[in-house]
């Protein structure tokens, strides 16, 4: 083919060719399933909430008639095509971001923008807060999908703020420091931070003094801070989750123009088919130039209609909030007590859909080489997707993210007993080393 | 807008959106003062928005006969499926029931294979992804004029792609010619920019007519000579008046046997000929496997709800309600064309013979004091603010002869387009002529 096809096309900036994704083919061709498939791939690479269905569906069936009647509401909805979207839809997703955070933040509609999902948001917001050649300033280890999200058709570049076990992978000043002299180094402007709290991959929420030092540190700087919520309702505790809104309101809104706060109903709510983000800012200018934008990429106006009555019942999404975080929160425990059995240690969790797993002990080389061997063993032995740190540009080896909320507890247990049996057939061959190094050492 | 103190980028604060041109500045009179037949009867008639409402009782009757289609079945267990269901390659059935339905469009003169659509939240999407994937910053696409001042924003905001137009007039019909597509090529060549692709509107907006065989065939020979891409936007494909008059880019791809098929594109949407603006469904159709594959990577920035897309799965893949849909709603656009361009004849304004669409290029040239952009837009601005009727001028489309106006006619019922009618005709009587 002699045409020219574009950069972008040619481009890996997709990302579609790291390890992220290529478990997730090994899981497909080889996908467990308890009775047809029992010794097949357990996939634990998809971060999806599937613990909470049933009370969706249980509210679906209760307000069948609110929620589908068409009638005269069919053909208003189908021209509905404004991207200020539905008020009501609004109002209501305004609602549930203030109920998520126990009230401890108020959330504006007008300020509100909606778009399919949370990819086009942060890729939105990219495109409006950096020119091509500038960078955002992102915490390691990161959801792999940024690298296509805020570069790919942006052309703005990602300078990892590194972070480590020696202090829980917290964000510290020095880390913000030396990433922001990294871009300085190659001659990018910095343009934001980009913050992920609660944070994938490690399930843990960012501490209040933590988010604090950000925010100053952006403000010294003059640019922009994002923090991508998208997990906020999936805190274990009611109280633990501290939102970049909350420090906002208390500090009287002072500096807020610089801070903008992603969220989606994939996670939380479960419906990441639905395509259901939003944008909300602090910054007026943001707001109306991200909902032009907004045009690429709008949320169908049936599945608006639809979530605004869902939403807008606070009896359901009382319901809904307290119940998800139990239950998380037992899904949580049983992991981390089942990893426990298996001599793996997590990284002290709070939130999210996954545990950020320590593989480090049972690593032959303490490399990233070391580390996707392991993770290979682990697809292709042990037949369970997780992500290896690296694919999350983790700078130390040996971590993985394990996701817990996308199979049944059953499948949970099978995965479990797998690891279990796994780390002892290590154990026990590393012993039988040992001993045939001593025996070789005496009678050799 | 007050400046931001943190800096934006330049693409956030550039006009390139294209919300200061006219096309949008009638919203807003409209927005502020809409015409109601009963509580505001001297309100503004919105002609601006090419929305197509005359089928709307089709789907509705399609969608009481068939609740499942908009609910998830008793039991709903196939609600979490559906939920869960974010895979950008699209739920195979709607891309299999979208293919048959373009086919049905065409009157099975092409076929369309399931597995080269890719689905995007509205042509919008589709066209500036296109836009993405066919060139670089600074490259540009040749357009023919008058074209959907949307396009300004989706070719061209974020991509940096430039749009160079190839003038079309009506000394024959604003058809494209060879002259016309070699001045813009030569122009790009001047400004120093890559000519990555043609675009075309077919049928065409503003216009409402379909492009003869024999240009679509010149602009294939044209691209493939130049060695560059051709994108066919037929969203408006299933609102043709007549079953058979139009032809699409895919047909001329078969005539070839596919040769040089890797340079062709088409975009569809069911925003237009189904009147669904609302839900977000657009596709690309690439016979180009590159542009299929990174065209659905990308999609991952504007995917269809997948509750849409199981909605529409069930209602297109309805053969006996697609066809009796198809023909109903050609026959109802044809009858309300005729009906305006019969109203605006007794006012003694003439029409493009149009054959497609949910406008009319009407030609007011005759009414112009000057025969210059701003002679058009006085006369647009007289319009709106006195006969209270949005309609498009002929410069928001940046159309070089000035005087030609787009009007809606399928976004209202008939009575309004009656009073419209009415208000033209007393307003054309009331001016006197130019000479």
């Amino acid at each position: 083919m002699k045409m020219l096809i574009h950069r972008l096309a040619t481009s890996k900036a997709h990302g579609e060719d790291s390890p992220y994704f290529a478990g997730w083919k090994a899981y497909e061709e080889n996908p467990y399933h308890p009775l047809n498939n029992p010794s097949g791939v357990i996939q634990m690479g998809l971060a999806e909430n599937q613990v909470s269905f049933d009370l969706l569906e249980e509210y679906l069936e209760k307000e069948q008639e609110q929620v589908f009647k068409c009638g005269s509401n069919f053909r208003e909805t189908a021209l509905f095509q404004d991207y200020h979207g539905l008020k009501d839809f609004k109002k209501a997703l305004a609602s549930f971001m203030g109920e998520i955070r126990g009230g401890r933040a108020k959330f504006d509609e007008n300020r509100l923008v909606l778009t399919a999902g949370a990819t086009a948001a942060n890729e939105l917001l990219t495109f409006i807060l950096a020119d091509p050649g500038d960078c955002l300033l992102v915490p390691t280890p990161y959801y792999p999908g940024f690298d296509r999200d805020l570069r790919w058709r942006t052309r703005v570049n990602i300078i990892p703020i590194h972070c480590d076990s020696s202090n829980d992978f917290q964000v510290t000043r020095k880390a913000l420091e030396d990433a922001y002299k990294e871009a300085e180094k190659k001659r990018s402007k910095v343009k934001g931070v980009l913050l992920t709290n609660p944070s994938n991959p490690l399930g843990k929420v960012i501490p209040r003094k933590i988010l604090e030092d950000i925010l100053d540190f952006v403000t010294k700087k003059n640019m922009h801070l994002i923090s991508d919520e998208i997990y906020s309702g999936s805190v274990f505790a009611p109280n633990e989750f501290v939102s970049v809104a909350e420090i906002i309101e208390e500090n009287g809104y002072k500096n807020s123009e610089r801070v903008h706060i992603v969220y989606s109903l994939s996670k939380d709510l479960g419906l990441p088919g639905f395509r259901v983000g939003a944008i909300y800012s602090y910054n007026p200018n943001v707001v109306i130039t991200a909902t032009r934008m907004s045009s690429f990429s709008l949320v169908s106006s049936q599945t608006q209609r639809m979530l605004a009555s869902m939403l807008s019942n606070k009896e359901f999404t009382e319901k809904y909030i307290r119940t998800n975080r139990e239950r998380l929160r037992k899904r949580h425990e049983k992991i981390v007590e089942g990893l426990k059995e298996a001599e793996i240690e997590c990284l002290e969790g709070n939130a999210g859909l996954f545990v950020w797993m320590n593989l480090r002990p049972l690593l032959e080389e303490r490399t990233r080489e070391g580390e996707l061997k392991i993770w290979e063993t682990i697809v292709n032995e042990v037949k369970l997707n997780i992500s290896p740190g690296s694919s999350c540009h983790c700078s130390e080896v040996g971590w993985f993210r394990v996701c817990f909320a996308n199979m049944s507890e059953k499948t949970l247990e099978v995965a479990l007993k797998r690891m279990k049996d796994f780390v002892e057939k290590k154990k026990n061959k590393k012993q039988q080393q040992q001993q045939q190094q001593l025996l070789g050492y005496y009678f050799g | 807008m007050r400046p931001s103190t943190v800096p934006l980028s330049e693409v956030a604060v550039s006009k390139t959106h294209g919300e200061d041109s006219p096309y949008f500045a009638g919203w807003k009179a409209y927005d502020e003062d809409p015409y109601d037949a009963v509580t505001n009867p001297s309100g503004v008639i919105q002609m601006g928005l090419a929305e197509n409402q005359v089928s709307f009782d089709l789907l509705e009757e399609y969608l009481e006969e068939h609740p499942e289609a908009s609910s998830w079945g008793s039991g709903i267990s196939s609600f979490r499926e559906n939920a869960l269901f974010q895979d950008y390659h699209g739920l195979k059935s709607f891309r299999k029931a979208m293919a048959s339905f373009m086919e049905k469009i065409r009157g099975g003169k092409a076929k369309f294979d399931a597995d080269r659509i890719v689905l995007t939240a509205g042509a919008t999407g589709a066209n500036e992804l296109l836009t993405f994937i066919l060139a670089d910053p600074g490259d540009a696409l040749l357009v023919p004029t008058p074209y959907y001042p949307g396009f300004d924003r989706d070719l061209r905001w974020r991509t940096g792609v430039n749009i160079i137009p190839i003038h079309c007039d009506s000394s024959n019909g604003f058809q494209i010619t060879i002259e016309a597509l070699e001045a813009a090529y030569s122009e790009a060549e001047v400004a120093k920019m890559r000519v990555q692709g043609i675009l075309i509107t077919n049928p065409s907006n503003p216009l409402g007519t379909v492009m003869t065989r024999s240009v679509l065939e010149l602009l294939l020979d044209f691209a493939t000579r130049k060695n560059i891409h051709l994108i066919s936007d037929e969203i408006y494909s299933g609102s043709v008046f007549s079953s058979t008059e139009f032809v699409s880019v895919a047909e001329i791809v078969e005539a070839r046997r596919h040769e040089e098929a890797e340079r062709v594109h088409i975009v569809y949407s069911l925003s237009k000929d189904l009147g669904l603006p609302g839900f977000r469904v657009g596709t690309i159709y690439s016979y180009n496997d590159r542009v299929v594959t990174t065209a659905r990577r990308m999609s991952s920035f504007s995917l269809v709800s997948s509750q849409t897309q199981k909605m529409l799965a069930l209602m297109l893949s309805d053969t006996e309600f697609t066809e009796r849909y198809l023909r109903t709603n050609r026959e109802r656009l044809r009858k309300r064309y005729e009906f305006i361009i019969k109203g605006l004849k007794s006012a003694g304004i003439e029409c493009l013979d149009g054959n497609a669409g949910l406008f009319c290029w009407m030609n007011l040239g005759p009414l112009l004091e000057e025969d210059t952009r701003e002679g058009e837009l006085k006369l647009w601005e007289l319009i709106l603010q006195e006969v209270k009727l949005n309609i498009s001028p002929g410069s928001s489309c940046h159309c070089s002869e000035p005087g030609w106006f787009r009007v809606c006619f399928a976004n209202m019922n008939l009575q309004t387009l009656q009073v419209a009618l009415k208000r033209i005709k007393e307003f054309v009587d009331g001016r006197k002529p130019k000479n």
